[in-house]
């Protein structure tokens, strides 16, 4: 805190060379405390509805505690909420050291996206709760809400890139790029897909512009680009940062950060169609966007493969750096799902998958996996680094919430793994004389014991981070503090300056 | 950072020379493997953009069409069953169950279409519910022959769609100020001795002049029920509202009368024939 204080005192912009730029603190910190917390919240939401899938009884009987609601609760907190603050709270640290400049708008411009940012998450919760939703997927907040966020969503855009004209370093990061591409496609794709008409001035419901089929078009062209940008892009970029950061080795290739970045945004703005396979979406939006999902595979790997290669020399600190193992299984789950989706794409395979719970258990490996731990690898690097402390309080409660967290995904998805195809199956199984084998009662049955397993994977998951709450408190109120001015140093280069 | 091109001495690798926040990069080339499965993948694209339709005025080479292919699908399906779906539209449910490959028939597809139609009142094994007769049992309200199933599943209870329903009406004794509140008592414990649950011998006999009086027309001298009306049976211990007390004098204060709809025109002909046959196999057909 002090030592925050201290250089904020500098002017703006004003560049002393590399440890005297002051950068902006205080709003990162806060950023970092409500990542944890809407964790805690979402994932407590996700094991909530996980029980009412199980049990039904657990809906309450009440409206604002139905699956129906609960379940936009749930996947926001964790989307927008959890993940939002993380990528909002990291962007702002990563940009400033890697740019060497302070905040574009300072502290003010720091606090008001925090508070700015927050306010969206909490109304949008609330609407969902009472009942306000305008019932698209990933979009449910009503127009007044969508407004606020992109007033919010421009500002973030211009503190960034801000921040990035005014570096001192003459080339751009490559995280942040990533950032920059997950800024300015999630502001376009907000706004495309939320174009309404409010029912009336003050109504807090609206009328969708687009209708019928091209209004499920243009949302999942928003829905598989709100995967793109928001959870693949900017945790891309979060992990150009932490994991060479956490390895102290260079970046593995880049000519690949270069290929692959600019492949993957320009692939994956085609592959929303697979989401409306065999729907009434004609069938040359379909196929475009199968092959497009196709050849998105690659693209997708070559920031797993820069991520693990950049571990080249340095695997062995996997035994003794706990939240470094977040970041590279976080890397492996990533390459596990973005080989999963290019499939589930395929018409063939979809036939199948679609409306399973094959879809929920991909997008949960990609959630809990990828986008959970590389943030749980991130926190752990930014609580000792912006509280000043020599480490995280205790990293053999981090080994623990690893260790509880991979076994609740491994419970998570092949419970769904299972469930899913058998639905799948079921569905689709006829007997000698061409009747349906089984109604649509007798697979919600059938599903019931991998719905229990589900469930103690969220809960195995949920603990980890409650586990990772208390520790992450314990490094801000008890740990050891840090030698002031750190040096950082390097395995290539002894002096750089 | 001014730029600096250093060797990595892990990799033998060169860096790029830039340098964020002590953050640097190798130079290394595409992995062959990785830029060859991508070149790979872009193939795949190509071809398939080429055989599918793909662009919004190109069709593909194969010419091929979802819908014309799932409609293909389904009247493939329907022609190998015509024959049969024929026979059984045509046919009695009697003359259906008489004949093994009619009735192996009716009774698959009878299955199905019970589960898509009829389990979400009825149960999924035909058990019933509150409010919702059992189709298991014996215990039939307006008749448990072929011929009385199907007139019940084709033109329902009750409805207001189907002018053929099978319809009655129990009278509001209570709500309607017909009987008091002691008279109802009364009968009530008159409607318990017939299943031999009564322990109150003085309001029996005050009830049985009440239930012949009133109740006798419709649910017969001896409380058996009578089918013409749907009048349930209530000497034995079947109970679609409930069998208490409470539950009885529930039923004469305010009746609950339960509706089906009729499936005759919403569902082939054959089907409801497939149905009937099932729901008649389901334990208690007559």
């Amino acid at each position: 805190m002090a030592a925050a204080t201290a250089t904020a005192a500098l002017a703006p912009g004003q560049a002393l060379g590399v440890r005297e730029v002051g950068y902006v603190e205080a709003p990162i910190r806060a950023f970092a405390v409500i990542t944890a917390f809407w964790g805690v919240v979402g994932f407590l939401a996700g094991v909530v509805i996980a029980s009412q899938l199980a049990f039904p009884l657990l809906n309450l009987d009440l409206e604002w505690t139905t699956f129906g609601r609960l379940r936009p609760l749930h996947t926001s907190a964790v989307i927008f909420a959890f993940g939002g603050n993380a990528l909002l709270g990291t962007s702002l640290y990563v940009v400033q050291r890697t740019c060497r400049a302070r905040l574009f708008g300072g502290e003010e411009a720091g606090w008001f996206l925090f508070w700015g940012y927050n306010f969206f998450i909490v109304m949008a919760a609330l609407g969902y709760v009472l009942g306000i939703t305008q019932g698209k997927e990933y979009a449910e907040p009503e127009w007044y809400v969508d407004l606020w966020l992109t007033f919010v969503w421009v500002a973030y855009l211009i503190i960034f890139g801000g921040t990035i004209i005014k570096r001192e370093e003459p080339h751009i990061y490559v995280a942040n790029w990533f950032y920059l591409a997950f800024i300015i496609t999630i502001a376009m794709l907000h706004i495309g897909n939320n174009i309404s008409i409010p029912v009336s001035l003050g109504s807090s419901q609206s009328y969708s512009a687009p209708a019928g089929v091209q209004g499920a078009m243009i949302q999942w062209w928003y829905g598989h680009n709100a995967v793109g940008f928001f959870l693949t892009a900017g945790f891309l970029a979060m992990m150009y940062y932490f994991i060479p950061k956490q390895a102290n080795r260079p970046v593995y290739s880049y000519r690949l950060s270069i290929v692959h970045f600019w492949t993957l945004i320009f692939l994956y703005i085609w592959a929303g169609p697979h989401h409306l396979h065999y729907t009434a979406l004609p069938d040359w939006a379909q196929v475009l966007g199968m092959v497009f999902s196709v050849m998105l595979w690659m693209p997708s790997w070559g920031g797993m493969i820069n991520g693990l290669m950049t571990l080249s020399g340095a695997w062995d600190k996997l035994r003794t750096n706990a939240a470094l193992r977040f970041s590279v299984t976080a890397v492996g789950f990533y390459g596990m799902s973005t080989f999963e989706g290019p499939v589930m794409s395929i018409r063939a395979v979809n036939g199948l998958s679609h409306y399973t719970d094959w879809t929920i258990g991909h997008v949960h490996s990609g959630a809990m996996g990828w986008v959970g731990f590389i943030t749980f690898g991130a926190l752990y690097y930014l609580f000792p680094a912006l509280w000043k402390k020599k480490g995280v309080w205790s990293e053999k409660l981090i080994a623990w919430h690893f260790w509880l967290a991979t076994l609740g995904i491994v419970f998570y998805i092949t419970a769904m793994w299972v469930s899913g195809i058998m639905q799948g199956l079921m569905w689709r199984a006829y007997d000698e004389l061409g009747f349906l084998q089984y109604s649509f009662v007798e697979t919600v049955e059938a599903m019931h014991p991998y719905y229990v397993i589900r469930m103690l994977g969220g809960v195995l998951y949920l603990s980890g981070m409650l586990i990772m709450a208390f520790n992450l408190w314990k490094t801000v109120t008890s740990s050891e503090a840090a030698e002031p001015e750190p040096v950082p140093s390097s395995a290539i280069a002894v002096a750089a300056e | 950072m001014p730029t600096k091109i250093e060797k990595d001495g892990v990799t033998g690798r060169e860096t790029t020379g830039h340098e964020w926040d002590g953050l640097k990069e190798l130079n290394t080339p595409l992995p062959k493997w990785w830029l060859w499965t991508f070149y790979a993948s872009i193939a795949f694209a190509a071809v398939w953009m080429v055989l599918y339709p793909s662009l919004p005025f190109w069709r593909g080479t194969t010419q091929w069409i979802a819908r014309e292919a799932i409609v293909a699908e389904v009247a493939e399906a329907n022609a190998r069953n015509a024959p049969m779906m024929a026979r059984l539209r045509a046919a009695t449910p009697a003359q259906i169950a008489a004949d093994p490959e009619m009735r192996a028939f009716a009774l698959a597809g009878g299955r199905v279409a019970f589960a898509n139609n009829c389990a979400a009142c009825h149960g999924a094994g035909g058990q019933g519910g509150s409010g919702f007769p059992a189709l298991v049992d014996d215990d039939w309200l307006w008749g448990g022959s072929l011929a009385a199933i199907h007139q019940t599943i084709a033109h329902g209870i009750r409805n207001t769609e189907d002018e053929a329903a099978r319809t009655s009406v129990m009278p509001r004794f209570g709500a309607d100020g017909m009987l008091t509140n002691p008279q109802i008592g009364d009968v009530a414990e008159y409607v318990l001795s017939l299943s031999g649950r009564s322990s109150d011998p003085a309001a029996v006999e005050r009830g049985r002049t009440i239930f012949a009086e009133n109740c006798a027309s419709c649910h017969g001298d001896n409380g058996r029920g009578n089918r013409e009306f749907g009048a349930p049976s209530l000497a034995d211990q079947v109970w679609l509202y409930g069998g208490g007390k409470a539950d009885i004098i529930a039923m004469v204060r305010n009746p609950r009368l339960g509706v089906m709809p009729a499936w005759e025109g919403r569902l082939d002909p054959a089907v409801v024939n497939m149905l009937t046959v099932f729901v008649h196999s389901l334990g208690g057909g007559e």
